[in-house]
């Protein structure tokens, strides 16, 4: 099944690079608040937090339930929804691994920006498949990418 | 008793769209038993293929974390609410990408 692209203006997406950049070589995270339709997925607005996994913050994030009760009540304030989660793959690709997919959650849209030696390189978006086998990918739709294609 | 369970939004495509269910349950173990009898789908979502629910799956009854209560054996009352909360983890891992 086809899903729709994910719509971002090109500054947010450079607010998570930045993030992505300033926690390097740790791994940043934050959620994605905006709108979902039928068609069509929004993001409006972002919400930084912190990487909750002091253990081993160079290849793991985690967020607690209460961040994620945060992130709920922040988009239910702008009269938004939570869309999705955003993190970082410092030094290592844009694509999910396998402990991603064992954590993630169905419906959400999972940006993840890869930086290489503190540079953002790639930035790509993934949703969890139904049976959770894997993750399908999801087009990233901004401004500046629209003007450039 | 009748209780209420708050489904995530993630997981509401899987729950008849609905944000929340009214069940007839005496403890969490039997309120999430009724649930995934009724929406069957939920179940790989909620629990591992071992059957323990999953780790990043987190229950408050009425706002307290039910590790705190006495786990999925936490007695309900009439009219508690039973909170399905996720925590959110990922990362780059060992490198390793699907």
């Amino acid at each position: 099944m086809s899903i729709a692209p994910l719509k971002i203006r090109e500054a947010l997406l450079q607010k998570i690079h930045a993030h992505g950049v300033e926690t390097y070589p740790h791994e940043c995270c934050g959620a994605l608040l905006g709108s979902d339709g039928e068609f069509s997925r929004e993001v409006v607005d972002l919400l930084p937090l912190e990487n909750r996994r002091d253990d081993s913050p160079r290849n793991r994030f985690e967020l607690t339930p209460d961040d994620v009760r945060l992130a709920e009540k922040t988009a239910a304030d702008k009269q938004l929804e939570l869309i999705g989660w955003y993190h970082s793959h410092p030094d290592a690709p844009a694509r999910p691994s396998e402990f991603d997919r064992e954590h993630a959650w169905p419906w959400y849209s999972y940006i993840i920006v890869s930086v290489e030696k503190g540079e953002p390189r790639d930035t790509t978006s993934w949703r969890l498949r139904d049976d959770r086998s894997g993750y399908q990918a999801e087009a990233i739709e901004s401004e500046a990418r629209s003007a450039s294609s | 008793m009748a209780v209420k369970v708050i489904i995530p939004t993630p997981l509401r495509a899987y729950a008849g769209r609905q944000a929340s269910v009214e069940l007839q349950a005496a403890t969490v173990a039997e309120a999430l038993s009724a649930l995934t009898a009724k929406f069957g789908d939920l179940k790989k979502h909620l629990y591992s293929d071992d059957g323990r629910l999953r780790s990043f799956v987190n229950v408050y009854v009425n706002d307290e974390d039910i590790r705190y209560l006495q786990k999925d054996q936490t007695r309900l009352n009439e009219g508690d609410t039973v909170s399905i909360v996720p925590s959110i983890a990922g990362g780059a891992g060992n490198g390793r990408a699907l």
